[in-house]
């Protein structure tokens, strides 16, 4: 904690790039990549020189010397990867400790995925026919049963949660017709003037039973990048720096991704809990003091679940809390994914999300909270977590 | 009703290593053992090299009632999410057993209207072919 506290309000992100949101890109996931870090530079005020560290996402293709040869980056003296679903906000952690000790002066995140158009592997295929031992396990004890996609392992803690608390799947509704009310604002994102209904959700059909369509996000192809620097450069470049306040990641006895029906309780996401009281305690910020929040939608019941290991609400009161949705949309008491998130924007694995919470900070969301000052992101809801705390000041 | 299976598309087999021959094996004898630390007695699923509690590496198998309730349930109706081997729908169940640990499977027979959390399940074993027989569930009397 005493490390993590030293970086408190050291570094900020200072620029910030993203592709179309489309279902077929016809671009190689290298190009989007080199051309939204390119975007993202602009945004700083900075050029491929400049850049001197690169945090990729271990399942992205595009590695670190394959953007380097390609953008005229001469001389990186830090890069390596994080893993899961919960990577986000974990690799602008790697960059702000890159940045604040003195290991790189400006950093960039990236990922640029192909998710809709090429074809997604299942993850033990991905790469050669190797294979990890997390993979093994899902392999081993749950492909010869038919379970092996996402979604299956998703509407399993879902219809645990449900049992506990007594909810009906119709009340998980609100969460993606908030989103896509957001995402109808969005120019850029794939559901622009598309929002749904109540009603459409009802009528969605179902995936995996209880999760419906409307449930789900849709694969996309898109790229996001980052730029991280030292609070005392981001006084230098272009755009008003959002801070990084608290971040931290985290990965409990038991973590596995999407896997918590082995422990208990299933929905009670442990990993997003410690993240949070981190995050909550390294940034001094209380959660009344949060302007909007940007959670993991991939998955719609995500959200109540995370509101309530976030402390924004306390366990099994998640869905009363998003009722009616109003809490939640625009104007409300804590706006949730103010760009669309992964539901009403688009799925680049929760990258976006941390986009939004730099424009809130900015001031320029197509969803903007007036004055907003502190955003909370969190990434990778039922599996190795991260989450962020981002700040004007 | 009974899974079926398209004999186009195999099943796809579990990857058995010296962590966890020992519970496939026990599998094709029909019978169902789980991973038991011969030091602090802490029943493990799934099998794995070392004692999360006391940090042994002394592992035996031991045999399970073959008893426990469901935990949790899906019901894979929607072809693209689910394994194109199998007609869907299909039932994927979580079962605590009465000695603690969850396994995951299928239900061997039943309909979706009659499963619900907290129904009393027993092991069967389902060979599918000659070289693979899965741990299955179906229901017994409370």
């Amino acid at each position: 904690m005493t490390v993590m506290r030293s970086i408190k309000n050291k570094t900020a992100i200072v620029g910030i790039g993203m592709s179309k949101f489309s279902r077929d890109s016809q671009r190689t996931e290298l190009y989007l990549a080199c051309q939204t870090i390119k975007a993202a530079l602009d945004d700083a005020g900075l050029t491929p020189e400049d850049i001197d560290g690169l945090v990729k996402q271990t399942d992205d293709a595009s590695d670190e010397h394959a953007i380097t040869s390609s953008m005229g980056m001469g001389n990186l003296t830090y890069f390596g990867e994080c893993r899961w679903n919960g990577a986000p906000c974990a690799m602008v952690m790697r960059a702000a400790m890159g940045v604040a000790a003195g290991a790189a002066n400006y950093i960039v995140v990236y990922r640029a995925v192909n998710g809709a158009s090429k074809r997604r592997m299942i993850p033990s295929m991905r790469t050669s026919g190797q294979m990890s031992t997390s993979d093994l396990l899902q392999w081993t004890f749950h492909a010869p049963f038919g379970h092996m996609s996402e979604v299956g392992r998703v509407a399993m803690i879902v219809r645990r949660y449900m049992h506990e608390y007594n909810i009906k799947s119709d009340q998980f509704g609100c969460v993606p017709v908030v989103c896509r009310e957001h995402g109808a604002k969005n120019p850029n994102g794939m559901f622009y003037k598309k929002p749904v209904t109540i009603e459409d959700y009802r009528k969605s059909k179902m995936i995996v039973e209880p999760l419906r369509k409307l449930d789900c996000y849709e694969e996309a192809d898109a790229a996001v990048a980052l730029v991280v620097t030292t609070a005392e450069r981001a006084k230098d470049l272009k755009q008003r720096p959002a801070y990084v306040l608290g971040v931290s990641q985290n990965m409990v006895l038991e973590t596995e991704e999407l896997n918590t029906y082995y422990r208990s309780p299933v929905a009670a996401f442990s990993e997003m809990a410690q993240v949070g009281k981190k995050i909550f305690s390294m940034s001094g910020v209380a959660h009344k003091d949060i302007d909007c929040v940007q959670l993991d939608d991939s998955y719609g019941p995500f959200v109540p679940m995370q509101l309530e290991a976030l402390g924004f609400c306390k366990r099994g009161e998640g869905v009363d809390f998003c009722k009616g949705g109003d809490r939640i949309r625009s104007g409300g008491e804590l706006p949730l994914n103010t760009s669309g998130g992964s539901l009403g924007e688009g799925h680049i694995y929760g990258m976006n999300h941390i986009v939004e919470a730099v424009r809130q900070i900015r001031g320029i969301s197509t969803a903007q909270v007036k004055d907003a000052e502190l955003v909370l992101v969190a990434s990778g809801a039922g599996g190795p977590a991260s989450g962020l705390i981002l700040g004007g000041k | 009703m009974v899974m079926e299976y398209s004999p186009a598309i195999p099943l796809l087999r579990p990857l058995v290593t010296l962590d966890n021959r020992g519970f496939w094996d026990a599998i094709k004898q029909h019978k169902l053992v789980f991973q038991k630390c011969k030091d602090c007695g802490l029943l493990i699923h799934r099998p794995r090299p070392m004692c999360p509690r006391c940090n042994s590496q002394e592992m035996e198998w031991a045999p399970s009632t073959g008893r426990g309730r469901i935990y949790t349930w899906v019901n894979f109706v929607y072809a693209n999410a689910a394994y194109p081997g199998i007609k869907i729908p299909y039932l994927v169940v979580v079962v605590e057993m009465e000695e603690g640990v969850r396994i995951l499977s299928n239900m061997y027979d039943a309909k979706r209207e009659d499963i619900y959390i907290g129904m009393p399940v027993e092991v069967v074993f389902d060979d599918i072919a000659d070289d693979l027989t899965l741990p299955k569930f179906k229901r017994r009397e409370a």
